[in-house]
């Protein structure tokens, strides 16, 4: 069967042009860029050439503030953590301060700081999810040492005003940290512009491989580093570098921003075309998230009386691939923290459909989706509506 | 060709679902592996948390074995429907004297309840569990039956009693037709990761078997002292709250008598437990509420069958009586020990499950022999 991809929030397939752009390190370019000797130069090279390539993508004016990890959620803890021990180390204060449907990376590790004596102030969203730069405000205290606001939100897609919230930390002096996961490589992301002092995003969602992310650090901004053991990445993040997963990380991320005038517009599209689709041929369906404020491949909605496992696991044996956005360690969905934080009722906040588009879904693609879906959704809400005692004929 | 049949797998992550599977992907079946997570963060963690059924180390044996299979394999979450049906009940019994069995109500309302539901959902004709039991059309009866499992040491058709016609309809249970040690041969020889694995006893949701610490902790109301009775209603001592007894139970009334004393009576009204001597804890009848009838389509009149009253417990000859309000009275040929309102009453005919109900009263004749039954409880 044709599978139909609808997943891209969760993971992207990797580029062809990137993979190649991988390959020499991973043959015979093997060296330890903190070799001394030409093997260990020419990886240095590469690190550096990588770090330009990343630094210049997210409008960063200097290359040494790219710190590399193991992903966007090790990014999203050294910026938490690592500012805020920092602070604490500096006298500043305790506190910090996190929007109410950050990423767990971000959101868990608020938590841990919390088990260490810091407190965590948590700021809620509207009913669309999106953050009020006043209420941020309203949260900070003179001891708020670091301040995380996600840029668009994984799950519902909402687009955060990042730009206000950045600049009333400013004012502040405090360090303010953006989860940039899903924007990066999908939006124009412009650290200067946004004026955010921490940025985290990660390869394998703009088209990169897994394993890599990085965390933008405004120059001069200190912070204690959660991996030790070495002097990588300017004493911020010890361990050898994946020296492959960087240069394709960087070799994504360019080739991302050079097709986004093309790529962009065409998901978006898809997206609406999806959107209006479902909302013109199903009833009793919600679009979560803000109708115009959302990531251009992002489509989230509950479906009223239907089961969102099942839903999910029938669009899967029809061959697509798709998510409710919010799942436990053991693979079983739970209610979505986010949609709970909208003000949706928790037993709808378990039947989320999460539609994530990507510049090599097609409109066929779309066709085939709202030609299945509202099939499954109508069974679906017949099976819950006759209840168990039902009796089944089909299969016969 | 016919498209085929897709089945549920209900994969515990133990040995008996595992095979359950494999048998029914060798027969023919479309199959698609589901593990239940019947487990909410709030709920207290134990030890058996980590190793015991449908918990998160459950899920990855269950995972290999399906990859293994080779059919498709999804986690979902029951843990809503599971702590609605299964635990609140299972707390609220305790508290009213009686003793649950939460297993019998996770079958009758969240496998064979919920998890068929979704089956219908997914378009499958069938849910299939390891249960040592074997259920089918019989001809004889007319009628979907349960039959003991062909290995009666694992037998587990006592706590299939309740299921309705609708429900047994559409299960399949392959494991009933081999013993235990069949069972483990072909895993062993399918070389799957459970092949090995300890049989599970305890209540899953239960952390490391003491279920008097998760009443503690989940439903603190019921530490509830009252006082400790004998048959006469003469005060003997005081107890910590009638759900930490069971009927039966001798060892831990910290009471002092001239010969032991066992629980015989858990009144929830008077919050009282009322503790007799060994004949006072042997019974003659029972009345069973919330009957369900399996081969037999209900009861017109007295009719003789065997009788258990337990989990894993022989069964004894004993009369059915309907009584006009749809309970049913069982009186026993011979007087029975620690007849236990809560549990399940199930009659047979030879190996085949006729119907059961719920124990919510127990009857004997008074040591002093009078005419009236001791209505106890």
């Amino acid at each position: 069967m044709t599978r139909i991809y609808l997943d891209h929030a969760a993971t992207t397939p990797c580029d062809p042009e990137v993979i190649e752009a991988m390959m020499p390190y991973l043959r015979a370019q093997f060296g330890n860029p903190s070799g001394l000797y030409a093997e260990g130069r020419q990886a240095r090279q590469a690190l550096d050439e990588a770090r330009d390539r990343v630094a210049h993508c997210i409008g960063a004016t200097r290359s040494s503030s790219i710190v590399f990890t193991s992903s966007g959620s090790e990014a999203d803890n050294l910026a938490l953590q690592g500012a805020a021990w920092a602070g604490r180390l500096a006298g500043k204060g305790d506190h910090i301060v996190v929007s109410a449907i950050e990423h767990s990376a971000v959101l868990q590790t608020a938590r841990h700081l919390q088990t260490q004596g810091f407190s965590v102030a948590t700021v809620g969203v509207d009913e669309f999810g999106r953050v009020d730069p006043e209420a941020v405000r309203e949260a900070l205290t003179d001891k708020t040492v670091v301040v995380s606001v996600m840029h668009a939100n994984n799950e519902v897609g909402t687009i955060q005003p990042i730009g206000e919230i950045a600049a009333l930390c400013r004012e502040r002096g405090i360090p303010f940290h953006t989860d940039a996961v899903q924007t990066v490589g999908h939006l124009p992301v412009d650290v200067e512009e946004l004026g955010v002092d921490m940025l985290s995003l990660s390869a394998h969602k703009f088209y990169g491989p897994k394993g890599v992310g990085a965390l933008y650090v405004r120059p001069g901004l200190e912070l204690v580093p959660v991996i030790h053991g070495g002097a990588q990445e300017r004493e911020r993040r010890a361990g050898t570098e994946n020296v492959a997963g960087i240069v394709g990380l960087s070799v994504a991320l360019e080739l991302a921003v050079r097709e986004m005038p093309r790529r962009m517009p065409y998901v978006a599209a898809l997206r609406d075309r999806l959107i209006e689709g479902i909302l013109s041929r199903i009833d009793g369906v919600r679009l979560n998230g803000h109708p115009k404020e959302r990531l251009p491949g992002n489509a989230n909605f509950v479906f009223h009386g239907v089961d969102g496992e099942s839903l999910l696991l029938r669009l899967d044996m029809e061959g697509i691939a798709a998510s409710s956005g919010s799942a436990c360690s053991a693979g079983s969905i739970e209610p979505s923290h986010v949609l709970l934080e909208m003000g949706v009722p928790s037993d709808l906040a378990v039947r989320a459909l999460r539609l994530t588009l990507g510049h090599e879904n097609t409109e066929d693609e779309i066709e085939r989706v709202l030609e299945v879906l509202p099939r499954i959704v109508s069974q679906l809400r017949e099976i819950a509506e006759a209840g168990v005692a039902r009796r089944r004929e089909t299969n016969e | 060709m016919n498209k085929k049949e897709r089945v549920i797998v209900a994969m515990s992550g133990g040995v008996d679902s595992s095979v359950a599977a494999a048998l029914l992907v060798e027969a023919g079946y479309e199959c698609i592996g589901i593990t239940m997570q019947l487990w909410s963060d709030d709920l207290p963690k134990g030890k058996n948390n980590e190793s015991g059924c449908c918990s998160l180390s459950a899920v990855e044996d269950a995972r290999r074995v399906a990859n293994k299979l080779g059919i498709p394999y999804y986690v979902l979450n029951f843990s809503h429907a599971f702590a609605e049906e299964v635990i609140e009940q299972f707390t609220a019994d305790y508290m009213r004297g009686l003793t649950p069995n939460p297993c019998i109500v996770c079958n009758e309302r969240v496998k064979f309840g919920t998890l068929l539901r979704k089956a219908y959902e997914l378009d499958a004709r069938y849910v299939a569990t390891g249960h040592y039991a074997r259920v089918g059309y019989d001809e004889k009866y007319g009628r979907y039956v349960v039959r003991r499992g062909v290995d009666r040491k694992k037998d587990q058709s006592y706590t299939m009693h309740g299921l309705t016609q609708e429900q047994l309809s559409h299960m399949l249970t392959p494991v009933g037709e081999y013993n235990k040690e069949q069972i483990r041969e072909m895993a062993r020889g399918l070389d799957l990761i459970t092949a090995t694995k300890p049989d599970s006893q305890e209540i899953c949701f239960v952390p490391d078997g003491d279920y008097k610490a998760f009443m503690r902790e989940v439903a603190p109301e019921s530490v509830k002292e009252g006082l400790i009775v004998n048959t006469k209603g003469e005060v003997l001592g005081t107890h910590q709250g009638i759900a930490y007894y069971t009927i039966g139970q001798r060892r831990g009334l910290g009471i002092a008598a001239d010969q032991p004393l066992y629980v015989v009576d858990l009144d929830a009204e008077t919050n009282r437990v009322i503790v007799g001597t060994a004949d006072e804890v042997f019974g003659d009848a029972l009345i069973a509420d919330g009957v369900n009838w399996v081969a037999w389509e209900g009861l017109d009149e007295p009719r003789e069958v065997e009788c258990q009253i337990r989990y894993h417990a022989p069964s004894s000859p004993a009369t059915v009586i309907p009584m006009p309000d749809g309970r049913v009275e069982v009186r026993f040929h011979t007087p029975q020990r620690a007849i236990t309102p809560g549990q399940r009453v199930v009659w047979y005919e030879g190996d085949v499950v006729l119907g059961g109900g719920t124990i919510v009263e127990t009857r004997r004749i008074a040591p002093e022999a009078s005419e009236e039954p001791l209505k106890v409880h």
